[in-house]
């Protein structure tokens, strides 16, 4: 898998300053509860979440930061039996703003 | 807000594809409609590939041709199987297609989806922009009577509530009014709008005027995912995306925008996309999970439409068009009882799914009931060993280097056998055709 795990990550925080936004600020529409191990699933989100919006931290936890999402519901649907992310859509208004789609 | 003392006669959640249809439909037929979208503007939160299948919204709106945001109409369709540097397939392209009212176009979603909504408040529903609905409101015996929002204080109340909210409909499934979507059923897909002269893209495309070329592919380059990529040619710009079933992601660890990237690069693809300047990032999930994965459709104050029904052909790659002919029909089983003044009942509202069993929709995903399951499961032969095996027959057939042919084909067939057994192949060639069937 060598190949393609050569992409390094800043390219996806790069490919995000072309989009528009309109952050809430304050008011982060997707939160992970406090743990000290995440599950499996959790972990799977900070290769899986397209924005790269999840990264784990020295103490080995798992955090968002969700100024950057794209709102696709994958990390949602992911850890919904663990139920490590609460998750709900940015006020009316806010967040990723498609141009094209 | 006086406005919203009434009830109206529908809400719809949601202008996508099948909220916007529904609305139209409704509005068109004199319904009172209240429409709520949580984007900026309707599209600003969708993404589609995109192909347009005309049928679909003829239905709805005939004269669209005349006003509707269309990039290019598909004249050619390439079908692509990849191992990492080769691409074998077929190519369809015909003059036919050049038609006065051709039957595909490739659409950029944002601007298809602002002009949809136009339409629906030309017909006459009061639509709402930035606001967010957060739950069903229900009276004591459980039937849907109306909506909270993130901006209005008191509830609205609706004869009936059409939830358009697409794959990731958070109100439905929070009512319990269907089951969450689970990872083996949805595919998680990146996209990225790369912009072009328009005469490079006809050059590069053989292409005149408004024609278009759409480009399926799959094989290696989902990495032994179940997924598939695109590349679609807009007007001036070049669509191109990747995506994979989610569970399927989950357990690889290879990054979607990786993934991506490593398609992007490809060496049938590259040369495509060369000196193009990227101007948008998206996501989106797709359903996947045909009709085995059809949730309860209606009950009692309420319908569903669309991707929030799982209403996607993954097969045909068609969605957008099931959207629009579901949120159609839902208008008029909605319509119909509203004027023969009967009640919002489940019963009453199990005409729609009555109507939808009739139509294309319910026919196709029935058809194709158990090809998401076998592509799962195969996925490692179908998105790995075939498309290798395929590349290099291709190979060992085309290159001229004094070997015979009756050589050439006895060294592919043993090839396929060592790398698959005999029994193997034929198997999943009998479950495919079973399957397809
Ligand atoms: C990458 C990709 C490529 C595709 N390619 C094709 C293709 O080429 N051809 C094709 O036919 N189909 C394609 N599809 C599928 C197609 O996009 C969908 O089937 C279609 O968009 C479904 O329409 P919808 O109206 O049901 O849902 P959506 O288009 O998702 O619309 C749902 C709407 O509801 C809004 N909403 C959700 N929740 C709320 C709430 N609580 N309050 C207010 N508003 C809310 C959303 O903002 C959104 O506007 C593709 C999909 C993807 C992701
Ligand atoms: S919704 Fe999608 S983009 Fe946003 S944080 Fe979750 S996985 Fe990432």
């Amino acid at each position: 898998m060598s190949d393609v795990m050569a992409a390094p990550r800043a390219k996806v925080e790069e490919k995000l300053f072309q989009n528009r936004y309109l952050v809430d600020a304050g008011r982060p529409h997707i939160k992970v509860k406090p743990h000290t191990t995440p599950s499996a699933s959790l972990m799977s989100m900070v290769t899986l979440c397209p924005a790269g919006c999840y990264s784990q931290t020295e103490g080995g936890q798992v955090e968002v930061a969700a100024d950057g999402c794209l709102e696709c519901g994958t990390c949602r649907i992911v850890t919904r039996k663990t139920g490590e992310v609460e998750w709900n859509y940015p006020r009316g208004g806010f967040g990723v703003l498609y141009k094209f789609g | 807000m006086g406005e919203f003392n009434k009830p109206f006669d529908a809400i719809v959640v949601g202008a996508g594809p099948s909220g916007n249809a529904c609305a139209y439909m409704m509005a068109k037929e004199g319904l009172n409609v209240l429409q709520i979208e949580r984007g900026e503007y309707a599209g600003s939160k969708n993404v589609q590939g995109a192909i347009l299948y005309a049928d679909a919204l003829e239905k709805i709106i005939p004269e669209f041709r005349d006003e509707a945001p269309l990039e290019r109409h598909v004249i050619e369709q390439r079908m692509w199987m990849m191992d990492d540097k080769s691409h074998s397939g077929m190519h369809y392209r015909s003059d036919d297609f050049n038609e006065e009212k051709p039957n595909r176009y490739t659409i950029l979603r944002a601007q298809f989806d602002k002009w949809f909504s136009s339409k629906v408040k030309e017909a006459g529903a009061l639509v709402l922009y930035e606001t967010t609905v957060t739950e069903l409101v229900k009276d004591l015996s459980g039937k849907v009577i109306g909506v909270r929002t993130d901006r209005q204080g008191s509830p609205i109340m609706a004869n009936v509530v059409i939830l358009a909210e697409g794959v990731n409909g958070l109100v439905g499934q929070r009512s319990g009014l269907r089951n969450e979507v689970s990872p083996d059923s949805v595919a998680l897909a990146v996209k990225e709008m790369h912009f072009l002269p328009r005469e490079t893209i006809e050059a590069r495309f053989n292409l005149s005027g408004n024609e278009g070329v759409v480009i399926e592919a799959m094989g290696t380059i989902t990495k032994g995912m179940t997924g598939t990529g695109f590349l679609y040619t807009n007007e001036e710009s070049i669509s191109v995306g990747i995506g994979c079933i989610v569970s399927d992601f989950a357990e690889t660890n290879v990054t979607p925008n990786e993934l991506l990237e490593a398609f992007k690069n490809h060496p049938s693809i590259k040369p495509l996309l060369a000196d193009s300047e990227c101007k948008e990032y998206a996501a989106h999930l797709i359903p996947e999970g045909g009709y085995k994965a059809i949730p309860q459709l209606t009950g009692a104050g309420w319908i569903v439409v669309g991707d929030a029904g799982q209403f996607v052909n993954a097969v045909h790659r068609e969605g957008s068009n099931l959207a629009m002919t579901t949120g159609r029909i839902a208008a008029e089983t909605v319509v119909s009882l509203t004027r023969k003044r009967e009640e919002m009942t489940a019963a009453n509202l199990a005409e729609y799914e009555k109507r939808l069993g009739q139509s294309f929709v319910m026919k196709d995903l029935k058809k194709y009931k158990g090809i998401p399951e076998l592509l799962h499961k195969n996925k490692g032969n179908f998105f790995g060993t075939y498309p290798k095996l395929i590349s290099s027959a291709m190979q060992t057939w085309f290159r001229v280097d004094g070997i015979d042919k009756i050589s050439k084909e006895k060294a592919i067939f043993r090839n396929f056998r060592e790398t698959r057994t005999l029994w193997g192949m034929m198997g999943d060639a009998f479950k495919m055709v079973r399957a397809w069937r």
